[in-house]
């Protein structure tokens, strides 16, 4: 059985019968505020910084990112989203998929340091299609991706420069992250996968 | 769960009426146009989606404009198109539907988007087993072009409700009114349909000469008098006379068609103030539209026109965009 992209969380997934925890809400608003403090830090204050989430979690992370990043420098920093699926290199494997609002600040970021925020880092090849996405629309000046969880098994040389925490993981476990914004708490879930049902989102 | 368009259990995977159209598929296709048409502000106006996939625009009647939408729609999306007129062709020489659709099958098109003069052409291409791609219909004799509908919805939400709050809405409770030749038109035919799907409340104006057989069957209210309906009119929809099709004596003479069933200055001005004017062009200034009308901000013609791309965008998109449409059919 492949490993269909569970880069984007399965959120019809009902298994949690297995699912433990391993990250809470406390725990995720700490490793939030220490990116948010990395992201300064490495940036030299974060001037030309745009935020740019991916759908659907990812864009509430920015959000919240840029929240803890204004609190910090003290100005309101660019938030967007980008949707990748247009951009996808498995969407011959699936019926097509409804596409989700890429919204790019009004400035642009053309020339900007553009941080890509994703839930859950699997195989890398959402970010692969994030980057193309991005390429069409505009040249930032540097590109650098935030996630909330790396769990390895990367297929393409990708990493993150902002990692919330690295959870080794094998095969057949699955990464299910929730957000208050769409499930009504914030969790990260590690639980083991059920018997693929082809089709399935 | 997401369904493709058309997914009537008739002719699943193509887009061939409005009437198979579910509210969800109609409102998902609205959604998608909604993303495809941000594509359109971008420097970069192409998207990598259909890479690898044909596209062919299979036009047995004149339509530059149908045509040219569809075919920028397509490249937007990265297809490769085709383009096959009747005129100058192998069809003018005598060759059957099949036998075209045999042709475009062997060169390998994944979709086909045909306009001919008989209605259920596109039926007949999609149910008839002579080609594997999805059909879309971009209109057929005097029965549907369910784009078109899809482009006036589309429309109408984005100036009704709003591009934003509209998303994942129908136009619930809206009162559109269609005016017109009913009897020969198919985009009054699939606008009608579809509107019904999404919600609208849809009154039909002509002349009693133009309205069709059975109307009393189909989901709308009919009237013949414009300016009783137009006070309580969101949106008027105005049908261009079909001079082609004026082959018997429907009314007297254009002049007094154009007083009755017209759109000027005057009637616009009863009708509520957010209201819009909608017509699928081509115009025929100063015959169902004045000029002033045709000219004001509440004309939609335009709009339709850049919304037309990104409808078709969508259409293809679903159509095409995943793995193959549900139904393989079987080979004779």
């Amino acid at each position: 059985m492949v490993p269909v992209d569970t880069d984007t969380t399965d959120s019809s997934a009902d298994s949690s019968g297995a699912a433990r925890p391993v990250l809470e809400a406390p725990d995720i608003a700490r490793v939030l505020t220490r990116i948010a403090h990395e992201i300064v830090e490495r940036a030299k204050g974060a001037d030309d910084v745009v935020l740019l989430g991916i759908p659907t979690r990812g864009v509430y992370l920015a959000r919240r990112l840029a929240d803890k990043l204004a609190e910090i420098t003290g100005r309101s920093i660019p938030v967007g989203s980008l949707d990748i699926t247009m951009y996808r290199d498995d969407l011959r494997l699936r019926p097509a998929r409804a596409l989700a609002r890429t919204d790019i600040p009004a400035d642009g970021v053309d020339g900007r340091l553009v941080v890509l925020v994703d839930d859950v880092l699997f195989s890398g090849r959402t970010i692969r299609a994030a980057l193309d996405a991005l390429g069409d629309i505009g040249r930032p000046r540097a590109v650098q991706l935030a996630v909330l969880v790396d769990r390895g098994h990367r297929e393409l040389p990708i990493r993150a420069d902002y990692v919330g925490k690295n959870i080794p993981t094998s095969l057949r476990e699955t990464v299910k992250v929730q957000l208050a914004e769409e499930d009504g708490r914030d969790t990260v879930l590690l639980g083991l996968q059920r018997p693929v049902t082809s089709g399935e989102q | 769960m997401l369904r493709l368009p058309g997914a009537s259990p008739r002719t699943p995977g193509h887009l061939i009426s409005a009437a198979d159209l579910s509210r969800d598929d109609a409102v998902l296709i609205l959604d998608t146009a909604e993303e495809m048409a941000r594509v359109a502000d971008r420097p970069i106006k192409k998207l990598p989606t259909l890479r690898g996939r044909t596209v062919v625009n299979l036009f047995f009647e004149d339509s530059t404009r149908t045509r040219i939408s569809f075919e920028a729609a397509a490249k937007r999306l990265s297809a490769d198109v085709i383009n096959f007129s009747a005129k100058g062709s192998s069809v003018s020489k005598g060759e059957s539907l099949k036998d075209t659709a045999l042709t475009l099958e062997a060169m390998g098109a994944d979709a086909v988007v045909i306009r001919h003069p008989a209605s259920g052409a596109p039926y007949r291409l999609a149910t008839s087993g002579w080609i594997d791609g999805a059909v879309v219909n971009a209109g057929d004799g005097t029965h549907e072009h369910p784009t078109q509908a899809l482009l006036d919805a589309f429309t109408l939400r984005r100036r009704l409700v709003g591009a934003d709050q509209g998303t994942g809405r129908g136009l619930d409770g809206r009162r559109v009114t269609i005016v017109g030749d009913v009897l020969h038109s198919r985009v009054a035919r699939s606008n009608i349909l579809l509107l019904h799907t999404l919600g609208a409340r849809v009154t039909v104006v002509a002349p009693p000469t133009l309205v069709p057989i059975g109307v009393e069957r189909w989901p709308c209210e009919v009237s013949y008098d414009l300016d009783r309906v137009l006070p309580t009119s969101d949106a008027v929809m105005m049908l261009r006379v079909q001079r082609e099709r004026m082959n018997a004596a429907f009314f007297p003479t254009e002049r007094e068609y154009s007083r009755r069933y017209g759109l000027d200055g005057d009637r616009m001005s009863r009708m509520p103030g957010d209201s819009v004017v909608m017509h699928p062009g081509p115009m025929n200034r100063g015959m169902e539209i004045t000029a002033e009308v045709a000219d004001s901000d509440r004309c939609t013609a335009v709009e339709q026109v850049a919304n037309g791309v990104s409808i078709r965008m969508a259409v293809l998109y679903l159509l095409l965009g995943g793995n193959e449409p549900a139904v393989t059919h079987s080979r004779p």
